[in-house]
C-alpha cells in the first residue's frame, strides 16, 4: 500500500506540491489527472527519487517503508517502477544486457538468486511475445532509434520483467496512436493482481478506456482537489479542468 | 578525504603490491659505461652495442618533445636506474623460475604454469628489465613460430633482428625512441614464418617492480608473407609516491598478405586521487604494412598511467594494405593522456579506420591527436575517423586534434567527432531500474566504448570492461 501524507516539494524556490494526500491500497489502480503544470510529473519524480526535487514536508510510505529515505535504485528494489514520459536513450547498451543487469540488480537486493543468460533470455523472449513485440527488440540499443510507440512498449517490457509492486506511469500515453495505447494498457492489465497497484498519470481520459481505474484523482495547483470513481474522468473530459483549481 | 577513505580509494588499484626479491641493479644514471654494462649483461654481439651507442649519441643531441597537451616536472634522467633484474641466474625452463616471481604473476592473474595458463595464450613475462619466463615455446616452435625475449633473439636470430630492428622506428625517430634504443633491456620477439597462422594468442605481461627504475621494453613482431598473429600486452606496476618512467618501442612488420593484430590493456599505476605518483608512459608504437594487402590492427584500452603519450601508427606502404586503430582512453583524477594514431598512406588503394573513444573524469585531461597523411602515390586511398569524447563531471577536459594532409585528389578522408556528457537523465533512468550509480556509469561507459571493445580478444574484452568500471569508480556523485 502506498500512502502519501501532506507532501510538499519544490524545485529551487518554486513550490510545486503543496500538501498532497493520497492512498493507493494494494490491488487498485488509481488515475491522476490534471491540467498542465499541476505537478503531475513532479509527483512521479518525487516518488521515484529524482535529484533536484526538495521535499520540504510530509512523508511517503510504501509497504511500511519511508520511500523518501531511499535511493532511486533501492526504491526500485522495494517495488517502485516509473514508466517515463520520455524514455531515455542509452547508446551502445544492448536492451537485453540492460534488462538483465537491471533485473539481477533488483534480485540481488531482494536476496534472490541472479539469472544466468539462458534463464534470462527465456523469460525475456516470453515477455516480448506477450507484448506482441519483435524479438530483435532485445538486440537493439536501449531506446536508440526507437519510434515513440516503440519506446513506450519498451517501458512495458521492462515493467513486465521487473514485476513491480507499484507502477507509476507518467503520461505514458502521450503521443501514442490507438494501437500503442492498447499495448500500454495490456501491459498494465496483465500485471493486475492483489499485490499490484498502479498510479496512472494522464492528461487525457482516453487511456482510461483501456485501463479502467478504481479511483480517479484530480491534481491541481499541487494538491489533490477531487477524487471519485472512474466516471469522474468522463466528467473532466466533458467540462475540462476549469474551475477545479478553486475547488 | 579521511585516511580511511583514501586507503579505500587506493585499494581500487589492486595490482599495487611490490614483490620482495633480491635484485641486481646497475648504478643510477646514464652514460656509455651503463650501456656497455647492459650490453655485456645480455651477452650481446658487438653490432648491437654499436647500435646502442649510436642511439645514445643521437639522444644526447635531442630534446624532450613539448607539443603534447601534458605537463610534468622535469625528468632527471641521471637520477634513474636503467637496469634492474632479479638477482638469481636466468632460468632455463619454467621449473627454474623463482617461486616468488611465479607467485607475483599468479597474483596478477597470469599463471605461468602451462597447465594453469589460459588455454590458447602463450605468455612472455617481463619483470623490470628482463624476461623471466616465456610459456608454450615448444608448442609454438612446432609450427615454426619464434616467440622469445628480444635479448635472446639478438643472440639466437641475429639476421632477423639486424634486418628489422629500427626499420620501422628509426633510432632518431624521437627523444624517447632514441633513449629506448640506447638502453632497452627486454621485451618480446615474434617471428611468424610464411603462410603460418600462429596457433595461439601471444602475449607479453610487463611488470615494473623496482623503485626509481625506468622500464624500457622493446618489442619486435614480424609476420612473413601470408602469416597472421594476434598479440596482447598487459601492464601493471606497484603504487608509489614518486613517478616512474616507462619508455617502450614496439615495431611491427607485415609482409605480403600478412596480418598482425596488436591489443593492449594498459593499467600502469595511475597515481593517487591527488595526482601523486604514477607511471609516465612515453611509448612509440608503429607498424609497417610493407607487403601487398597486408593488415595491421591496433586496439588499445588505456586506463592507467599518470601520463600517457602514445600514438600507435601504421605505415601503409603495400598496395591494398589496411591499417586500423581502435582506442579507449580513460582518465580520472589528475591523469593526463595525449594519445591517438598516425596513418601514413603510401600505397595505392590503402585504407585506414580510426575509432577513438576518450573518457575524462575528475580533474583529468584527455586529448586525441591524430594524423592522416595521404601521399601523392596513394591513389584510391580511404580513411574514416570517428572520434568521440565522453565527459563525466565538469572539472575535466577533452580535446581533439586531428591533422589531415592529402596530396592525392582521388583519396577519400572522413572525420567525425562528437563530445557528450553522461546525462543526469541517463543515470536516473538506470537507477529507477535498480542499477546503482556506479553500475549505471559502467554500463553507459561500456556502451560508449562498444565499437572498440568488440575488437579485443574475448577474455580481454571482459577484463577491459571490468577495468573501465573500476577506473571510473567514485567519478560521479
Amino acid at each position: 500500500m502506498l500512502e502519501i501524507k501532506n507532501l510538499h516539494a519544490r524545485i529551487g524556490d518554486k513550490e510545486i506540491l503543496r500538501g498532497v494526500n493520497l492512498t493507493v491500497p494494494d490491488g487498485e489502480i488509481h488515475a491522476i489527472m490534471g491540467p498542465n503544470g499541476a505537478g503531475k510529473s513532479t509527483l512521479s519524480y518525487v516518488l521515484s527519487g529524482r535529484e533536484g526535487y526538495e521535499v520540504t514536508e510530509g512523508e511517503v510510505i510504501y509497504n511500511g517503508q519511508n520511500l523518501l529515505d531511499l535511493e532511486p535504485e533501492d526504491r526500485a528494489a522495494a517495488g517502485i517502477f516509473l514508466a517515463f514520459q520520455y524514455p531515455v536513450e542509452l547508446p551502445g547498451v544492448g536492451n537485453a544486457n540492460f534488462l538483465r543487469t537491471a533485473l539481477n540488480a533488483i534480485r540481488r537486493k531482494r536476496g534472490e538468486e541472479e539469472l544466468d543468460a539462458v534463464a534470462f533470455l527465456k523469460l525475456a523472449r516470453a515477455a516480448v511475445r506477450s507484448l506482441h513485440m519483435k524479438e530483435d527488440f532485445l538486440k537493439r540499443n536501449v531506446n536508440v532509434g526507437f519510434s515513440g510507440g516503440e519506446k513506450k512498449r519498451n517501458e512495458m517490457l521492462q515493467m513486465a520483467l521487473l514485476q513491480p509492486g507499484l507502477a507509476i506511469l507518467d503520461e505514458t500515453d502521450s503521443g501514442l496512436d490507438i494501437d500503442a495505447l492498447k499495448i500500454v494498457a495490456d501491459g498494465v492489465n496483465a500485471l493486475r493482481a492483489p499485490k499490484f497497484s498502479a498510479l496512472i498519470i494522464t492528461h487525457y481520459q482516453r487511456l482510461l478506456d483501456h485501463i479502467v481505474p478504481d479511483v480517479v484523482h484530480v491534481l491541481a495547483n499541487g494538491r489533490i482537489v477531487r477524487s471519485g470513481p472512474k466516471e469522474l474522468a468522463l466528467e473532466l473530459e466533458e467540462r475540462g479542468y476549469a474551475g477545479l483549481e478553486a475547488a | 578525504m579521511s585516511a580511511n577513505m583514501q586507503a579505500l580509494a587506493e585499494q581500487k588499484y589492486k595490482y599495487g603490491f611490490t614483490t620482495d626479491i633480491e635484485m641486481e641493479e646497475f648504478p643510477r644514471g646514464l652514460n656509455e659505461d651503463i650501456i656497455r654494462l647492459i650490453s655485456a649483461k645480455k651477452d650481446e654481439p658487438e653490432w648491437m652495442l654499436k647500435w646502442r651507442l649510436k642511439a645514445f649519441a643521437a639522444w644526447k643531441q635531442m630534446e624532450e618533445p613539448d607539443w603534447a597537451r601534458i605537463s610534468h616536472p622535469p625528468i632527471n634522467y641521471q637520477d634513474l636506474y636503467y637496469y634492474a633484474a632479479p638477482a638469481k641466474a636466468q632460468p632455463k625452463s619454467l621449473d627454474e623460475v623463482d617461486p616468488e616471481l611465479l607467485k607475483t604473476y599468479e597474483k596478477l592473474g597470469i599463471p605461468l604454469n602451462e597447465r594453469a595458463a589460459l588455454a590458447g595464450v602463450a605468455v612472455d613475462a617481463v619483470f623490470d628489465s628482463v624476461s623471466v619466463a616465456t610459456t608454450f615455446r615448444e608448442t609454438l616452435s612446432k609450427s615454426g613460430v619464434i616467440f622469445c625475449p628480444i635479448s635472446e633473439a639478438v643472440r639466437e636470430h641475429p639476421d632477423l633482428v639486424r634486418e628489422y630492428l629500427g626499420s620501422v622506428v628509426p633510432v632518431r625517430d624521437n627523444f624517447f625512441a632514441a633513449l629506448n634504443s640506447a638502453v632497452f633491456s627486454d621485451g618480446s620477439f615474434v617471428y611468424i614464418p610464411k603462410g603460418v597462422r600462429c596457433p595461439m594468442e601471444l602475449s607479453t605481461y610487463f611488470r615494473i617492480n623496482a623503485r626509481n627504475t625506468g622500464q624500457f621494453e622493446r618489442t619486435l613482431i614480424i609476420a612473413d608473407e601470408a602469416a597472421s598473429v594476434s598479440y596482447l600486452e598487459g601492464c601493471t606496476a606497484p603504487m608509489r609516491d614518486e613517478n616512474q618512467l616507462h619508455a617502450a618501442v614496439v615495431e611491427l612488420v607485415a609482409l605480403d598478405e600478412a596480418k598482425i593484430k596488436y591489443s593492449t590493456v594498459q593499467n600502469w599505476y595511475p597515481g593517487n586521487a591527488e595526482g601523486k605518483g604514477g607511471i609516465y608512459n612515453f611509448v612509440t608504437k608503429r607498424g609497417a604494412c610493407r607487403g601487398r594487402n597486408s593488415k595491421i590492427s591496433w586496439t588499445q584500452v588505456e586506463t592507467g598511467s599518470a601520463i600517457t603519450w602514445k600514438y600507435p601508427s601504421c605505415i601503409l606502404q603495400g598496395d591494398g594494405s589496411v591499417g586500423e586503430f581502435y582506442s579507449v582512453a580513460v582518465t580520472n583524477n589528475f591523469q593526463q593522456a595525449d594519445t591517438g594514431t598516425k596513418m601514413i598512406h603510401l600505397g595505392k588503394n590503402t585504407t585506414s579506420t580510426i575509432v577513438s573513444k576518450g573518457i575524462s573524469a575528475g580533474h583529468s585531461n584527455n586529448t586525441y591527436r591524430g594524423l592522416v597523411r595521404i601521399a601523392a602515390t596513394a591513389s584510391g586511398a580511404r580513411n574514416h575517423t570517428q572520434c568521440d569524447s565522453l565527459l563525466i563531471g565538469d572539472q575535466c577536459g577533452a580535446h581533439t586534434v586531428p591533422y589531415i594532409e592529402s596530396r592525392n585528389t582521388s583519396a577519400k578522408v572522413e572525420h567525425e567527432a562528437t563530445t557528450s556528457k553522461i546525462a543526469e537523465d541517463q543515470l536516473f533512468y538506470c537507477r529507477t531500474r535498480g542499477l546503482s550509480q556506479e553500475d549505471a556509469v559502467g554500463l553507459i561507459v561500456n556502451g560508449f566504448c562498444k565499437d572498440v571493445l568488440k575488437e579485443l580478444p574475448m577474455e580481454f574484452a571482459v577484463e577491459a570492461q571490468k577495468l573501465l568500471s573500476v577506473s571510473l569508480e567514485g567519478s560521479v556523485g
